[in-house]
C-alpha cells in the first residue's frame, strides 16, 4: 500500500447550507516520504440532465445529453510542489459556499434524469513515473429550513370501483370501499408522510397495500421537454387480508439524496408524487395518485 | 469325652455395673465439645474484615490463603467495584462490570413476577415441534429493472448500496424444500452464524440483508404448529442483530478516551455515531416489505437512544400501529409479542435517562397496551380468538383486575369462530393464578358459572368447570364449592358422561383437596362423597382415593376421632384395599398399605380405649388382605395395652385387666393370619413381652409357646426385597432376643423347671442347621449365657410386678442342679461339635469357635473349678493349635485375663494366665 489520499469533511453528515463555510482536511498517508508536483482541491456543483430514451431516440439519448449546468466551482492550490514527510499529513481547507450572480445553490438530489451533485476533488500531481492521485468526495447541500410552520393541506380520499378511471369493464370489478386521508400533501422533507387508511369493506381479499413514492422529472430545452415519472421506493403498509374497519397507518420516511424540495427552474423540474397501490387477490391493481409538494 | 460339669460364676451385677461405668468428668463450659460451633482463628478474621474497596490486585494476592467464601467476596464484589469505578480514571473493564451490575438493578426493577423471556423461550422451543416438512424460501434477489444510468461514480455507489438491500447475491433465489425440523433449525443457526461473520468482516449491508430475509420467514405460517418455535429462532437472530448494531454505535462514541456512561443522553453522542445511527434508520425505513421492516426496526429500537430522548417513547406507539397492517392474525400477534418484549428490555434503561418514575411508566405502558387491545377487541366485534390470546398472553394480574369486563366481552362475542367455553377456560386459568378485586369475586363466579352451567356438551362443560373449581376453592367457602360440585354431578351423571372425563374430574378433586386442608370441613361438603361416587372405573377410583389419603397424611397433624372423617376415610381406605387382588404389584400394595397405615395411626379416641380397640377390630376385618396394615394394627393394639398400663400405673383393676386381656387376645388371634414367618415370630415375642408386662402370664406363655412351635417352620431361605437369602442369621438374631426375654419369664407351676428353655432347646436340636455354619453352636453358647444368668441370686432385670424365677425358687439347690444339668448337656453338644470340626479339616472355624467358647467360660464360668479350669486351658491350646489364631487377639485376651486377676476374688485368674502360653509365630 503506497500513498493514500483522503478527504475528511468536518461535519459527519456532510451537510452544508448556502453561505456556510465547508471545511475539512485532506489527509495524505504514506510509509515513505512522497515527492509531488502540487496538490489542488476543487469544489464543484453541477446539475446533470439526461433525456430519456422514451422522449428521444435511444442513440440520441446516449449522445445528446444536455450539457451539465455548472452551479458552483472553485479550485485552490493547497500545496506547492515538494515533498510530504512519511506518516500522515493533514492539510486543512475551507470553502465558502457562495454562488456567483443569480445562481441558486440547489439541494443535492440523485435522480434518474436529473442529478444535482456537489463534489470535492483533490488531485495530487506527481512526476511522470508515478500516477497522479485523485480522490473525490461528495458533500451535501441543503437549503435553509423553512421559517414558520408549513400550512398543512390534508386530503381525504375514498376509493370505490366507481371512482376509478381507466377501467375496461367496470362490472367485473369486485366491490370495495377504501377510505383514508393524508395529513398533508405539503410535506417537510425531514418529516415522514403520514395518514391513515381504512378498508371499510372489500369483496376480494386484499393482498397488499403499498405506498409508492414517485419522482417526476422534467427536462426542458429549446426543442421541447421530456417528462418522466419513475419510482423511488415502494413501502408496504399492509400485508395480507387486513382487518376491515381498522385503520392502518400511512407512514413513509422520505429517503435522503433521492428526494429534495420540489424544484422548478427554467430548464428542469423535479416533482414528487405518492401512489397508494392496493393489490387485490384477483390480480386487480388499484392506484390512487397524490401529487406532493416537498419543502425543507 | 467326659462330661464337664458347669459352675456358673456368681455375679454381683450392681457392683459390676458401678465398676464398668465411665467416670463422670465434669465439663467446663467453653472447653472442647463436639457440638460447639467452629470458631475462626484470629489471624483469619483480620483478613476477612478488610474491605474490598481497595484495588482488586492487592486483594487477590492475599486471597489464596483465605477461605473460599471470603475470597469470593473480596475483589469481585460488585458493590466495591462499583464504588471503585466512581474514580474517573477507572478502566473500561471496571466500567463494564458496573454496567453489568446496573443491568442487574434494572432486572430487579422489573418486578419478581415478570416472567423473563429466557424461561419462556425454552418452553416454546420444546413445546412447539413438528414432523411436517418445512421450507425456507429466501428470495436472495428480486429483479427490478431499474435503469442504472447514473453518470457519477459517487451516486452509483450510494445507489447500488441501497439496491443491495433488495438483492442479496446477484439474482439468486434459494428455496429449500422438504426440510425436517432439525434441518430447519440448523439452517437458521447457519444464518445466525453468517450474520455474525458478515458483521465481523464489515459487510454491514449483507448482515442487514440476512436479517431482512430471516424476518420474511415469519410471514410464512404454512406449518402452524412450528410457528412459535420459528418465531423464537428468528427473533434470536434479530436480537443478535440489534445487539451488534447497538454495540457498534456505542463503540463509536468512545473515541476520545471517555467512555459513554450507560445513562448517556443524546447530546453526549458524537456526530459520527449519530450519523451512522440515522443511516440505519433510513435504510430500514426503505425496506419494501412490511414484516421485515417492522421486525428490523423493532430489533434496533434501543438505538433510538442515540438520537433523541423521546425516540423510544415515540417509536413504540408507531410500531404498534404498524402491526395493524399485518393481515394474518397469527403473524400480527407474534409481532406484538416481539414488540412488547423488546419494549420491556429497552424501557428499563429509559428510566435512567428520562424519568425517575419509570416504574409507573412501565405499568401504564403495559396497561395502556392492554386497554388498547381490549378496545380493539370490542371494535372487531369481539373477535373471540383475539380475546383468547389476549387472556393467555397478558399477566394474570392484569386480566384478573378486569375480569368483569372480560366476562362482559365474552358474553357479547359471537360464538361462530371460537367457542365461548374456551374463553371462559382461559379466563378461569388467569383467575386461578391471580386474584381479582375482592368486591367482584362473587359476581365473577356467578356470571361465569351462569354461562358454564348452560353448556350442553359435557366435555366442554367439564373442561370449563375444572378450571373454575380452583377459583372457587381459592376464594369461597364450602357452601359455594358444594354448589359447584353439585352442578358438576348434575351435568356429568346423565348418560354416564363422567366416563369420558375422568382426568378432569380427578383434577377437580385434587384442586378441592389442595385447598381444604381441614378434613372435617372437606367431608362436610355434602356433595364430596357423591362426587367420589362418579369415579366408577376402579383404577381411577383408587387413584383418587390415594390422592385423598396422601393429602390427609400430609395435612393432618393431630389425631382425630371425628366420626365424619373416620367414616369417610374408612370408606376411602376400604375402596383402596378392595382393589387389591392377585395381580396387584408389590409396590402398589406397599403404597396402599402405607396410606392406610397413615390413617390408622391418626385415629385416636383419647381415653376411650374400648372404642379404640373396637375401631381396630373393625379395621382388621376391613383390611385383612394387606399384611402391613395387620402388622400395624397389632402394634397399635400392643401400644394400647401399654397405654392402659401406663394410665393405671401398672396396677390393673379388674376392668382394665380384662381389657388388656382382650388386647392380648386380639394380637394372639391376628398373628397367625400373617404370612411372613419372621413377622410372626417377632410379633409373638413382642406381644408376649406386652402380655408379661401386663401380668397376663399364661397369655405370655401361650405367645412364647407359639413362637417356639413356629421355629421348626422357618425355611432355609427367605425372600428379602425379591432376593432369596439364607434365614439362619435372622433366626440367630431372633433367638438371642428371645433368650433375653426368657430370663425373666417365670416357670409355670404345672410344668417342669425351665420348661420353655427345654422346649426351645429341643426345637433347636431338631432344626436342620446348615452344615457349613456354626450358628447352632453360637446359639448353644447363648443358651449357656442365659442359664448362667438364670443361676444368679438376683437377675439382671425384671418386669415390674412379675416375679421371675429368682424370687420363685430363691436360689433353691434343686433348681440350680437342674440348671447345671442343662448346662452340661449344652456343653457336650458344643464340645462334640468342636471335635467334629477337626475331622472336617475346618480348622479355622474350630479355632475361632474354641476361642469364643473360652471367652464364654471366662465371662460366665467359675474358673476356680478345676475341671472348668482345665477345659479352658485345653480350649486355649485348641484355638492356637493349628496356627489359625490371630496372635493379636490372643495377646489382648491374655492381657485382659491378667488385668481381671487384679480385681478382688479374681486372683485365681493369675494362675490360669500362667498356664496359657502364647504360641510364637513359627
Amino acid at each position: 500500500m503506497g500513498t493514500s489520499l483522503d478527504i475528511k469533511i468536518k461535519r459527519a453528515n456532510k451537510v452544508y447550507h448556502a453561505g456556510e463555510i465547508l471545511s475539512g482536511v485532506v489527509a495524505i498517508t504514506s510509509k515513505d516520504s512522497v515527492q509531488h508536483q502540487g496538490v489542488s482541491l476543487t469544489m464543484e456543483g453541477t446539475v446533470n440532465l439526461q433525456l430519456s430514451a422514451k422522449s428521444v431516440g435511444v442513440f440520441e439519448a446516449f449522445y445528446n445529453s444536455v450539457k451539465p449546468v455548472q452551479i458552483i466551482t472553485s479550485t485552490i492550490e493547497m500545496v506547492k510542489p515538494g515533498k510530504f514527510p512519511s506518516g500522515k499529513t493533514e492539510i486543512p481547507f475551507e470553502f465558502p459556499l457562495h454562488v456567483k450572480g443569480n445562481k441558486v445553490l440547489y439541494e443535492t438530489y440523485h435522480g434518474v434524469f436529473v442529478n444535482i451533485q456537489y463534489t470535492l476533488r483533490c488531485d495530487m500531481r506527481r512526476s511522470l513515473l508515478a500516477k497522479d492521485l485523485t480522490k473525490t468526495c461528495e458533500f451535501i447541500v441543503h437549503s435553509a429550513p423553512q421559517k414558520g410552520k408549513l400550512t398543512p393541506s390534508p386530503v381525504d380520499f375514498t376509493i370505490t370501483p366507481e371512482t376509478l378511471q381507466n377501467v375496461k369493464e367496470r362490472a367485473l370489478l369486485p366491490k370495495f370501499l377504501i377510505r383514508g386521508h393524508l395529513n398533508s400533501t405539503n410535506c417537510v422533507i425531514t418529516q415522514p408522510l403520514t395518514g391513515e387508511l381504512v378498508v371499510e369493506h372489500s369483496e376480494a381479499a386484499i393482498r397488499s397495500i403499498e405506498l409508492q413514492l414517485v419522482r417526476v422529472e422534467t427536462c426542458g430545452c429549446a426543442e421541447g421537454y421530456a417528462r418522466d415519472a419513475t419510482e423511488i421506493q415502494n413501502i408496504q403498509i399492509a400485508d395480507g387480508d387486513i382487518c376491515r374497519g381498522l385503520s392502518v397507518p400511512i407512514h413513509m420516511v422520505f429517503p435522503r439524496l433521492f428526494t429534495c424540495p420540489t424544484l422548478e427552474t427554467t430548464n428542469f423540474k423535479v416533482e414528487f408524487e405518492v401512489n397508494i397501490v392496493v393489490l387485490l387477490h384477483a390480480d386487480h391493481l388499484i392506484t390512487e395518485n397524490f401529487p406532493l409538494k416537498l419543502c425543507r | 469325652m467326659a462330661a464337664f460339669p458347669w459352675h456358673s460364676r456368681n455375679r454381683n451385677y450392681k457392683a459390676e455395673f458401678a465398676s464398668c461405668r465411665l467416670e463422670a468428668v465434669p465439663l467446663e463450659f467453653g472447653d472442647y465439645h463436639p457440638l460447639k460451633p467452629i470458631t475462626v482463628t484470629e489471624s483469619k478474621t483480620k483478613k476477612v474484615t478488610r474491605k474490598g474497596s481497595t484495588s482488586s490486585t492487592s486483594s487477590s494476592s492475599s486471597s489464596s490463603v483465605m477461605d473460599p467464601l471470603s475470597s469470593v467476596l473480596d475483589g469481585t464484589d460488585p458493590l466495591s467495584l462499583f464504588a471503585a469505578t466512581a474514580d474517573p480514571t477507572a478502566t473500561a473493564a471496571a466500567m463494564d462490570s458496573s454496567r453489568k451490575k446496573r443491568d442487574r438493578d434494572d432486572n430487579s426493577m422489573i418486578g419478581s413476577d415478570f416472567e423473563p423471556w429466557s424461561s419462556k423461550r425454552g418452553e416454546i422451543l420444546t413445546r412447539y415441534t413438528t414432523t411436517e416438512k418445512l421450507s425456507i424460501n429466501l428470495f436472495m434477489g428480486s429483479e427490478k429493472g431499474k435503469a442504472v444510468t447514473a453518470t457519477s461514480a459517487m451516486s452509483e455507489k450510494v445507489r447500488t448500496r441501497l439496491e443491495e438491500l433488495d438483492d442479496f447475491e446477484e439474482g439468486s433465489q434459494k428455496e429449500l424444500l422438504n426440510l425436517t425440523q432439525q434441518d430447519y433449525v440448523n439452517r437458521i443457526e447457519e444464518l445466525n452464524q453468517s450474520l455474525k461473520d458478515a458483521w465481523a468482516s464489515d459487510q454491514k449491508v449483507k448482515a442487514l440483508k440476512i436479517v431482512i430475509q430471516c424476518s420474511k420467514l415469519l410471514s410464512d405460517t404454512s406449518v402452524i404448529q412450528f410457528y412459535p418455535s420459528k418465531f423464537v429462532l428468528i427473533t434470536d437472530i434479530l436480537d443478535t442483530f440489534g445487539k451488534l448494531v447497538y454495540e457498534r454505535i456505542f463503540s463509536m462514541c468512545v473515541d476520545n478516551r471517555s467512555v459513554l456512561p450507560d445513562d448517556f443522553s443524546p447530546e453526549n453522542v458524537n456526530d459520527t455515531a449519530k450519523e451512522t445511527c440515522l443511516n440505519w434508520f433510513f435504510k430500514i425505513a426503505s425496506i419494501r416489505e412490511l414484516i421485515p421492516r417492522f421486525y428490523v426496526e423493532a430489533s434496533i429500537l434501543k438505538c433510538n437512544k442515540f438520537l433523541s430522548k423521546t425516540g423510544i417513547s415515540e417509536c413504540l406507539p408507531r410500531l404498534t400501529c404498524m402491526i395493524r397492517g399485518i393481515g394474518d392474525p397469527l403473524v400480527s400477534v407474534y409481532a406484538r409479542a416481539y414488540l412488547c418484549r423488546v419494549g420491556m428490555e429497552v424501557a428499563p434503561h429509559l428510566k435512567e435517562s428520562l424519568n425517575k418514575n419509570f416504574f409507573d411508566f412501565l405499568l401504564t405502558f403495559k396497561q395502556a397496551l392492554l386497554t388498547e387491545m381490549m378496545e380493539r377487541c370490542k371494535k372487531l366485534g369481539n373477535n373471540a380468538l383475539l380475546l383468547n390470546s389476549v387472556m393467555s398472553a397478558f399477566r394474570a394480574e392484569f386480566i384478573a383486575t378486569r375480569s368483569m369486563d372480560f366476562i362482559g366481552m365474552i358474553k357479547e362475542c359471537d360464538e361462530s369462530g371460537f367457542p365461548k367455553h374456551l374463553l371462559f377456560r382461559s379466563l378461569g386459568l388467569n383467575l386461578a393464578l391471580a386474584d381479582p378485586p375482592e368486591s367482584d369475586q362473587l359476581q365473577i363466579l356467578n356470571e361465569a358459572w351462569k354461562v358454564i352451567t348452560k353448556l350442553k356438551n359435557p366435555q366442554d362443560y367439564i373442561n370449563c368447570a375444572e378450571v373454575w373449581v380452583e377459583y372457587t376453592c381459592k376464594h369461597f367457602t364450602k357452601r359455594e364449592v358444594n354448589t359447584v360440585l353439585a352442578d358438576v354431578i348434575k351435568h356429568m351423571t346423565p348418560d354416564r358422561a363422567f366416563e369420558d372425563s375422568y382426568p378432569q374430574l380427578q383434577s377437580i378433586i385434587k384442586k378441592v383437596i389442595a385447598h381444604f386442608h381441614d378434613f372435617s370441613v372437606l367431608f362436610s361438603v355434602e356433595k364430596f362423597l357423591p362426587f367420589l361416587d362418579m369415579f366408577q372405573k376402579e383404577s381411577v377410583r383408587v387413584e383418587v382415593c390415594k390422592c385423598i389419603m396422601e393429602a390427609f397424611i400430609k395435612h393432618q397433624h393431630e389425631p382425630t376421632k371425628d366420626p365424619v372423617i373416620l367414616n369417610a376415610l374408612l370408606h376411602v381406605c376400604k375402596t383402596m384395599h378392595d382393589s387389591v387382588n392377585a395381580l396387584t404389584l408389590e409396590d402398589e400394595k406397599r403404597m396402599l398399605a402405607y396410606l392406610i397405615n397413615g390413617f390408622v395411626k391418626m385415629v385416636s379416641f383419647g381415653r376411650d380405649f374400648e372404642q379404640q380397640l373396637s375401631f381396630y377390630v373393625e379395621a382388621r376385618s376391613m383390611f385383612c388382605n394387606l399384611e402391613p396394615v395387620l402388622v400395624q394394627l397389632i402394634h397399635s393394639v400392643n401400644r394400647l395395652a401399654m397405654e392402659t398400663r401406663k394410665v393405671m400405673k401398672g396396677n390393673h383393676s379388674r376392668k382394665t385387666a380384662a381389657f388388656v386381656r382382650a388386647c392380648v387376645a386380639y394380637c394372639f388371634i391376628t398373628i397367625p393370619s400373617l404370612v411372613g414367618i419372621f413377622t410372626r415370630l417377632n410379633l409373638y415375642l413382642h406381644s408376649g413381652q406386652v402380655a408379661l408386662a401386663n401380668q397376663c402370664l399364661s397369655q405370655a406363655d401361650a405367645f412364647f409357646k407359639a413362637a417356639i412351635s413356629l421355629i421348626p417352620e422357618v425355611p432355609k431361605t427367605i425372600n428379602i426385597d425379591g432376593k432369596m437369602r439364607p434365614s439362619e442369621s435372622f433366626l440367630l438374631e431372633f433367638l438371642c432376643n428371645f433368650f433375653s426375654t426368657l430370663l425373666i419369664v417365670p416357670d409355670h407351676p404345672e410344668h417342669g423347671v425351665l420348661f420353655l428353655v427345654r422346649e426351645l432347646l429341643n426345637v433347636i436340636q431338631d432344626y436342620t442347621w446348615e452344615d457349613s455354619s456354626d450358628d447352632k453352636i453360637r446359639i448353644y453358647t447363648c443358651v449357656l449365657h442365659l442359664l448362667s444368668a438364670m443361676s444368679q441370686e438376683t437377675y439382671l432385670y425384671h418386669v415390674d410386678k412379675v416375679d421371675s424365677n429368682d424370687s420363685l425358687y430363691g436360689g433353691d439347690s434343686k433348681f440350680l442342679a437342674e440348671n447345671n444339668k442343662l448346662c452340661e448337656t449344652v456343653m457336650v453338644q458344643i464340645l462334640e461339635h468342636l471335635k467334629a470340626l477337626a475331622k472336617d479339616e475346618a480348622l479355622k472355624r474350630q479355632s475361632s469357635l474354641g476361642l469364643s467358647f473360652f471367652n464364654s467360660i471366662l465371662a460366665h464360668g467359675d474358673l476356680r473349678n478345676n475341671k472348668l479350669n482345665q477345659l479352658s486351658v485345653n480350649l486355649w491350646h485348641l484355638a492356637q493349635r493349628h496356627g489359625c489364631a490371630d496372635t493379636r487377639t490372643m495377646v489382648k485376651t491374655l492381657e485382659y485375663i491378667k488385668k481381671r486377676s487384679k480385681q478382688p476374688d479374681m486372683s485365681h485368674l493369675m494362675e490360669l494366665a500362667l498356664r496359657l502360653p502364647l504360641q510364637s509365630r513359627t
